[in-house]
């Protein structure tokens, strides 16, 4: 390439496609899934994207001659076929640390799937993975608890948690939310939640709704000796707002509080998890608009992305789908994901999805909660599926149970603790699941009730966005 | 006639309150649990005036390396005639994740 200045149009290639690159350790990298128009070879198409996603332009600036470009460009380093998908390869790109803005997922993702998705030279194009140099991890704040923590503070141990979302989602008053919250909890549920789109409706304002669970959380306390919460959820139209609606449920000594972190956006959702631990409140986090992001096989994000944003951004608790439920979730990628919230090295497996190794450090764990159309029959799978550090949420397996919430709830928690206590022992639990629950409904009429109402309901869909693999 | 039963709230002491207190036989398998993943059984009772504080008192201290499945059960018992009316708890610990993989109470006080 020539020092000197020349206007023009250049092809991307020439100075984004690096095939005898290696990635450096502090290497922000990413695998995109990408579809280019007919015509344009995969090395120019994977370069677009490198550039665009860094430096690039369209055009040759002058300016560029007044920085090292060497120095700040993206990569595209490799190029892979797709398995089972002949329009589509992989491109991994890296991008210097110095791209970054520290502790800002926001600036991450305003680079990584800004402009680039827009670009008419591809007609798809989908993040699969990122992998964050530990470098940048540690400029991170992270989830305000983590699993530990927060365990500690519930005083929860040796089992997923139990909870639900109270329904109907919307129309209660606060006064009858409350009661269906102290009815799940008396019955033996650790959590309750905040449907997502309740915020402060006319129905119910948000601060009626704290007064009225906040007594219902400290009765049920007292009355069955266990702690108790209920994800308060501060989504609101403005920070402010948002942090006002915090302040008093720590002002009421709430554990714990809720944020929708895709509509709130990263920033709301970092700031709020600083505040939380700030002021030692638990936060749960939900994933509204995530499938429409992320279902998508060929455009968009994929979820496992999101995740490890979320976990970086903050978070104590996340919706993670449930595999076996009413919501799209293959039982492999959900595992991949999984692995990104909780542990703290997750190895490269293409069999879960996951492109690159990743390095967690010191960083807390987030629980994974899973929530959606499952009942007690489901209870030893979710048990096999998500293990100890999750949280189990069942809506209407709880509040529809025949003799109402709190027989619901006992149903859930005997349903939860025989499944946990059989896994001790060294039982097959997924396949021995119909023996496990019969025996211990011996002790639980709530139980027996419960596996008759919910005996012949299963959601057998096929998955949209399945891994790609033959 | 309505069939609806009238659900009494319990008090539970979290993990394993609401199956039936397990057998000496299940609680051996539940100790071989922790054995086998390298965690280290330790005791803890308290009054159940008390039951909701995080701190219990320690039986002893927690056995760390221990393998013996009939040690930990002879200590179980010991704690259980030295205070009749505590509750007992039985934990796994782990150094690891600074976490109890396994807690549930043994005996009710």
């Amino acid at each position: 390439m020539s020092n000197t200045y020349q206007a023009g149009v250049k092809e991307y290639r020439d100075k984004y496609w690096t095939p005898d690159y290696v990635p450096l350790d502090t290497d922000l990298l990413a695998c995109f899934k990408v579809i280019g128009q007919s015509g344009v070879p995969r090395e120019e198409v994977a370069a677009a994207v490198a550039a665009e996603s860094s430096t690039g332009t369209w055009s040759t600036v002058w300016s560029e001659y007044l920085t090292d470009l060497e120095f700040y460009k993206g990569r595209a380093y490799r190029i892979e076929d797709v398995p089972g998908d002949p329009d589509a390869f992989y491109t991994f790109i890296a991008y210097p640390l110095d791209l970054f803005e520290e502790g800002s997922v926001v600036n991450v993702l305003t680079s990584l799937v800004g402009n680039v998705f827009g670009f008419k030279a591809l007609r798809s194009l989908r993040l699969e993975d990122l992998r964050f140099p530990i470098a940048y991890i540690k400029t991170c704040g992270g989830p305000p608890a983590g699993i530990q923590l927060e365990r500690d503070r519930l005083n929860k141990y040796g089992r997923p948690l139990l909870g639900c979302t109270i329904k109907p989602k919307l129309g209660l008053s606060a006064k009858n939310y409350g009661r269906a919250v102290y009815e799940c909890l008396r019955g033996g549920l650790d959590l309750t939640k905040d449907d997502e789109n309740i915020n402060s409706q006319p129905f119910m304002r948000w601060r009626d709704r704290w007064d009225f669970v906040a007594e219902a959380i400290d009765k049920a306390e007292r009355e069955t000796g266990e702690r108790k919460g209920h994800y308060l959820n501060v989504t609101a139209a403005t920070p402010e707002e948002m942090y006002k609606r915090a302040e008093y449920a720590k002002e009421l000594n709430m554990p714990i509080i809720m944020h929708d972190f895709l509509t709130g956006g990263f920033t709301a959702n970092t700031g709020l998890a600083n505040w939380c631990r700030e002021n030692g409140i638990l936060l749960h986090i939900h994933r509204a608009m995530h499938a429409v992001i992320d279902r998508n096989p060929h455009h968009g994000i994929h979820f496992r992305v999101l995740a490890k944003c979320l976990r970086l951004s903050g978070g104590d608790q996340l919706h993670t789908g449930t595999v076996v439920g009413k919501l799209e979730g293959d039982r492999n990628s959900t595992l991949g994901f999984v692995d990104q919230l909780r542990e703290s090295f997750v190895p490269e497996d293409r069999s879960r999805g996951v492109f690159f190794d990743q390095d967690w450090g010191s960083m807390p764990g987030v629980f994974a909660v899973a929530s959606g159309g499952i009942h007690v029959w489901h209870m030893p799978a979710l048990v096999t599926i998500f293990g100890d550090d999750s949280c189990l949420q069942f809506g209407g397996g709880t509040q529809g149970h025949p003799w109402g919430n709190a027989a619901g709830a006992c149903a859930n928690r005997v349903a939860l603790e025989a499944s946990v206590k059989a896994r001790n022992e060294g039982r097959e639990i997924e396949k021995e699941a119909r023996d496990i629950l019969t025996e211990a409904a011996k002790h639980s009429p709530e139980l027996a009730i419960a596996m008759d109402t919910w005996k012949e309901i299963v959601f057998e869909f096929d998955t949209v966005d399945k891994l790609d693999v033959q | 006639m309505n069939t609806q039963g009238d659900y009494q709230t319990k008090n539970t002491l979290e993990t394993f309150g609401f199956i039936p207190k397990l057998t000496a036989e299940e609680v051996q398998k539940q100790i071989a649990y922790m054995i086998a993943n390298g965690w280290s059984p330790a005791i803890e009772h308290e009054h159940p005036s008390n039951s909701m504080d995080h701190y219990w008192t320690m039986w002893k201290l927690p056995f760390f390396g221990e393998t013996n499945m009939a040690n930990v059960l002879a200590e179980l018992e010991a704690c259980r005639r030295s205070y009749p009316d505590h509750h007992v708890r039985l934990i796994g610990y782990d150094a690891y994740t600074q976490s109890q993989p396994v807690c549930f109470v043994v005996y009710e006080g």
